[in-house]
């Protein structure tokens, strides 16, 4: 017998989860399928997740999510290959409901969200890949999985990434090395008092760190490090082109970085028990494919809905967002019977309307200045010096800052070129 | 701390390993290919180079996509292992 549902939600990421959670809610009937084990099984991120889009779905998800920490500080550094100066910022707000920010480990987050989204009536099956779409009279009218044919009204491509639905559906064709970037993580086990005394944490208050510089080996890109409940996170995001065309590998670039005089001694005597990797698609409203088309839409980092202005890299909540947009324009499109690509490009139109594609429009040159290397090599540079001299008591008459600015910048970068960047940065981020 | 070698990285983490190899790739593409990107942009250090042709093994693979994007000679036929096979990340 050949089944059919209201909508097929490909992967249970929190696009996916989003999306059926909503669809769920409404009534609709909904299969989401999921190629793990479970869902979060194919899944990591650096750690930092922003949630007002849950937060929409799921009122004080907090209180009950496996949440490893909520973010109580929030750390910069700019990092020389020895040298490292650093902006530390707290805020109270940070460590009052409702919450700025979160610590969340994605095995864990993802499958809990999916049991959210069994308990309001979807189903979710694990261990199933959706292989392609079916086809009938011009519209995709369900998914091929194996053996299996699974037909419904509509289908929601939220296989991340690497999206082979959205290439299946014709929507995009392939991604280009200077796209995305590559994430790659290492969790390091510590006692939970162990942790809390070297990062100076409380209660269940944790630290958001990130770095730009020596850390990437000064190709685009950058550091992390969030302290979980008794691990940590530490990991390098680096444009995926540049590796290829330095020949360096990410693995390598972390072992360095997590030698670095600032971080080395916090990370000593972890002990591993993970190492993962994984794409982001960094290029915004560059590389974002079609989003629907006659019986089918695609949400989260398959649409390629993902925020990077150097000082964050953001897609979770994105990929929330819209994924509960595609449900919204599902529903619509199930009160009229219409499920053709005229009726769900109101998916388009609410992206447009919500933060996600006005962020995405707003920061639409960032992805191209922050190709520029001098933001990862010479300035971190600059800045470190320039707070060593500042701070040196060395015996010697002092300088005014601006004279030893100028000083090391001699033969490096001349002071028009730094006033362009400065131009390209207020015009990109 | 110590650095830790891929292997010993790639040891820590869960995997069902599939019977399959789930990346095929052409070697004639390979042998007339000059930078093999491919020895570097994987997370998991999946490509080795062999005398004169790649080795490839698939068991540590992070299934990122990394090495079909990178892979611009299209030597690669990328796909993920059988569902429920592969990595499977208990942290993530």
């Amino acid at each position: 017998m050949i089944q059919k549902f209201d909508a097929i939600i490909v992967g249970a990421g929190p696009a996916g989860c989003a999306c059926a959670f909503k669809l769920a809610q409404g009534g609709l009937s909904v299969l989401v399928i999921e190629r793990g084990k479970f869902p979060g099984a194919k899944n990591m991120w650096g750690g930092a997740f922003f949630g007002p889009g849950l937060g929409e779905l799921l009122p004080n998800f907090w209180s009950e999510a496996p949440v490893e920490r909520y973010i109580a500080r929030r750390k910069i550094s700019l990092l020389s290959r020895e040298d490292c100066l650093t902006v530390d910022f707290s805020s109270h707000k940070y460590s009052q409901s409702p919450y700025e920010g979160f610590i969340l480990l994605r095995s864990k987050f993802d499958r809990w969200f999916a049991n959210k989204v069994q308990e309001v009536g979807a189903i979710v099956a694990s261990g199933l890949q959706a292989d392609d779409v079916i086809r009938q009279d011009g519209k995709i009218v369900g998914i091929k999985a194996g053996s299996d044919q699974i037909l419904a009204d509509v289908v929601i491509a939220c296989d991340g990434v690497n999206s082979i639905l959205a290439q299946k559906a014709g929507l995009r064709g392939e991604i280009k090395p200077t796209e995305v970037k590559q994430g790659v993580k290492e969790v390091l086990r510590f006692s939970r008092k162990e942790l809390e005394q070297r990062f100076n944490l409380t209660g269940d208050g944790g630290l958001s760190w990130e770095f730009v510089g020596a850390c990437t080996g000064g190709l685009p890109g950058g550091g992390f490090i969030y302290t979980n409940k008794d691990s940590l996170s530490v990991g390098l995001v680096v444009q995926l082109n540049a590796l290829a065309e330095k020949q360096v590998r990410a693995t390598d670039l972390l072992e360095g970085f997590k030698q670095h005089p600032a971080i080395a001694g916090l990370l000593e005597g972890g002990k591993l028990i993970e190492y993962s990797g994984h794409l982001i698609p960094v290029s915004g409203i560059g590389m974002m494919p079609g989003l629907y088309a006659n019986g089918f839409l695609v949400a989260g980092d398959a649409a390629a809905l993902v925020i990077g202005t150097g000082l964050i890299l953001e897609g979770a909540n994105f990929a929330i967002a819209s994924g509960i947009a595609a449900a919204e324009t599902v529903m619509k499109a199930k009160e009229k019977n219409d499920f053709s690509a005229g009726s769900l490009a109101y998916y388009q139109k609410l992206l447009e309307k919500s933060f996600v594609l006005k962020d995405l429009k707003t920061f639409k040159k960032a992805p191209h200045f922050l190709e520029n290397q001098r933001i990862y090599t010479i300035y971190p540079e600059f800045a470190c010096n320039l707070a060593e001299k500042l701070f040196a008591s060395d015996g010697k008459p002092r300088k005014r800052a601006w004279h030893i600015l100028t000083e090391s910048m001699k033969g490096r970068v001349s002071l028009s070129q730094v006033a362009q960047d400065i131009i390209k940065a207020k015009e990109a981020i | 701390m110590n650095q830790i070698r891929i292997e010993d990285k790639l040891a820590v983490n869960k995997y069902d390993i599939d019977r399959d190899v789930h990346i095929k790739f052409d070697e004639s593409i390979c042998r007339n290919c000059d930078r093999h990107p491919c020895l570097y942009i994987c997370p998991a250090v999946c490509f080795k180079l062999g005398e004169g042709h790649i080795i490839f093994s698939y068991e540590g693979c992070l299934e990122c996509g990394s090495c079909r994007i990178v892979c611009t000679k299209k030597a690669i036929d990328w796909r993920t292992p059988r569902p429920s096979f592969g990595i499977c990340y208990e942290f993530g």
